[in-house]
């Protein structure tokens, strides 16, 4: 059973990011996690905190991942907005690592403070010193976080840690708290161009 | 080597009812009889049984064959069986005819004990809450307290969820495959052209024609007709037939083109071995489901007192009973924090997607089924 295999290295390796967030969400909460891939941060955040969550995801094989991982998961396509979730149905909603790949970034981000109380948005910072470089150097940056090719990356609205502050001020969005890691340690000198991945605790201001 | 994985010979049983069952149009059944046919062994907590919920056509000959020589096996055959996604060493599965049916459950094309003749338009419209309440009292009968699953599509998917939400303590977790909450106008208009082709065939006699030693067959064959072309897709159809032409034009009405000659192909053999009575009621059994109705049409509140786990299924290409209709019940499951997953399968099939051995389909269904504990 080489599912089972996978599924339990994903839950075993630790990922300094998926325990940031767990340290952003209560036990025993209601959790919404959108682009939840094959389940492995609701899978962590059950197992360590009994949350009650949910999975959107689009995708046939990681849908049937979450299955396995006895994740309730909802296969349908962000991009459409969360038309089938009522409003503050959720305590956190939460878009990690998915944010740059959406075409409708403030509609999905306007649905999300719709549905949950708070949310947690994670991205991959365009600001990090590496992408500065390979910038300087004449091309688009491919690092592990951001693999892909300009022809090929599914990534359409990369954003530096500026860039998202600005646009949270725009939509009146209250950042509760931020954390920029690098290689799993926090950044907390110059973020901008030292951190390469951004997470954030947020709600609406009104 | 095909047969490796078949529930092998089966027989269908009869369970008889004297205890009367009042159905929701306040008419009672003093008494009734359920053909059914199970697969597999019941364990002995009895946790380990399944309720299959059959469509509008289907019977309770869900899996396996009659006889070694028998052409086709049961209408899920693909789905059930050892090692098959519904696997029959772990699961006790129960196929069940539907009251009103026309496969030896009590019908209309079955005798009335009062009169010592055939029901005709005499036999009650049955509902499908009538049918889970039917369903129930064969669990009793075989002693099955609560079900592991209950799993249907199309018309057997409104069972399934009329199952959660009058036996919330009976039923663990719900399939609800290809369903809709209720159906919509264009829908019901399917069936009524469907029964208005049964109704004003000469030979219908107002539902009688048991008595005139004849059978509404053009009506069926036309309502039956109409039905296949909205279970399949334009796509589906356009890949099977095409325009292909059996010959060249003829400039005639008969079969010229290959699809007219599924069509009737299809409706032929239908009318040949279903009843028209049974169709009637089967369709306004569908036309009358609606668990939101008495809610104000809030489905979320309908489903306040469910407890099962669920998984919804729906494909693409499903116009009869879209993806957008599933939607509505997972919301209405999600309201209610209830434990669902949901999966929209891209198929090209239709509705008859929901009974097509489809590998990513099936491992859903697979992945769901191993999951459940016994």
């Amino acid at each position: 059973m080489t599912n089972n295999v996978n599924i339990t290295n994903s839950v075993t390796k630790f990922r300094q990011d998926f325990a940031i967030i767990a340290g952003w969400v209560s036990f025993g909460t209601k959790i919404l996690d959108l682009g939840c891939g094959d389940g492995a941060l609701l899978t962590y955040l059950r197992d360590s905190l009994e949350v009650k969550g949910y999975g959107v995801e689009k995708d046939d094989v990681n849908w049937l991942a979450c299955q396995q991982a006895r994740i309730n998961v909802i296969q349908m396509d962000l991009e459409d907005g969360l038309s089938g979730f009522e409003d503050q149905s959720f305590d956190t909603v939460i878009l990690s690592q998915t944010l740059q790949a959406m075409h409708h970034t403030e509609e999905i981000v306007q649905e999300m403070l719709r549905v949950g109380r708070e949310i947690i948005v994670t991205f991959p910072n365009f600001g990090y010193w590496r992408n500065r470089i390979q910038i300087t150097g004449g091309r688009m940056p491919v690092s592990k976080i951001l693999p892909y090719q300009w022809f090929d990356t599914p990534n359409v609205h990369l954003c530096t840690i500026e860039d998202f502050e600005i646009f949270c001020k725009k939509y009146k969005i209250l950042i509760l708290e931020r954390s920029v890691i690098t290689e799993g340690k926090s950044v907390n000198f110059m973020p901008n161009l030292l951190g390469s991945l951004a997470m954030y605790r947020l709600k609406s201001i009104v | 080597m095909q047969e490796n994985n078949s529930v092998g010979i089966v027989a269908a049983q009869i369970a008889h009812f004297s205890e009367p069952l009042t159905l929701k149009s306040g008419v009672v059944l003093p008494q009734f009889d359920l053909v059914y046919e199970t697969y597999g062994t019941l364990n002995a907590d009895k946790s380990n049984a399944v309720m299959i919920c059959h469509a509008l056509s289907g019977t309770h000959h869900v899996a396996g064959k009659y006889s070694e020589d028998d052409k086709y096996p049961g209408w899920w055959d693909n789905l059930i069986g050892p090692n098959k996604p519904l696997d029959t060493n772990k699961f006790f599965v129960i196929g069940v005819n539907n009251l009103g049916g026309c496969h030896g459950s009590s019908g209309p094309n079955t005798i009335n004990p009062k009169t010592k003749k055939p029901w005709g338009s005499k036999f009650p419209i049955v509902t499908v809450e009538d049918w889970v309440n039917a369903q129930a009292r064969l669990a009793d009968y075989l002693g099955i307290k609560q079900l592991a699953a209950v799993v249907g599509g199309s018309l057997g998917g409104m069972q399934t969820l009329q199952w959660t939400i009058t036996y919330p303590e009976r039923i663990r977790h719900a399939l609800v495959i290809a369903a809709a909450p209720n159906l919509t106008a264009q829908n019901m208009a399917f069936n009524e052209v469907a029964r208005q082709a049964i109704i004003t065939d000469p030979e219908f006699h107002g539902g009688d024609y048991y008595a005139h030693k004849t059978v509404p067959h053009r009506g069926l064959r036309i309502a039956r007709m109409l039905g296949h072309i909205t279970y399949l897709s334009d796509d589906a159809m356009g890949a099977k037939f095409g325009r292909k032409l059996q010959d060249t034009i003829k400039y005639s009405f008969d079969v010229e083109f290959e699809m007219e000659s599924y069509l009737r192909y299809q409706g032929d053999k239908f009318a040949g071995e279903f009843d028209a009575n049974t169709y009637l009621r089967m369709t306004r059994s569908l036309d009358y489901y609606d668990p939101a109705l008495n809610f104000g049409g809030d489905l979320s509140k309908a489903l306040a007192n469910v407890k099962a786990q669920f998984l919804v299924v729906s494909f693409t290409s499903d116009w009869r009973f879209s993806p957008a209709r599933s939607r509505e019940i997972v919301k209405a499951l999600l309201d209610n924090e209830l434990t669902v997953s949901y999966a929209e399968v891209t198929a090209a099939h239709g509705h008859d997607a929901f009974l097509m051995p489809d590998a990513h389909y099936h491992q859903i269904l697979r992945t769901y089924l191993s999951n459940i504990q016994v």
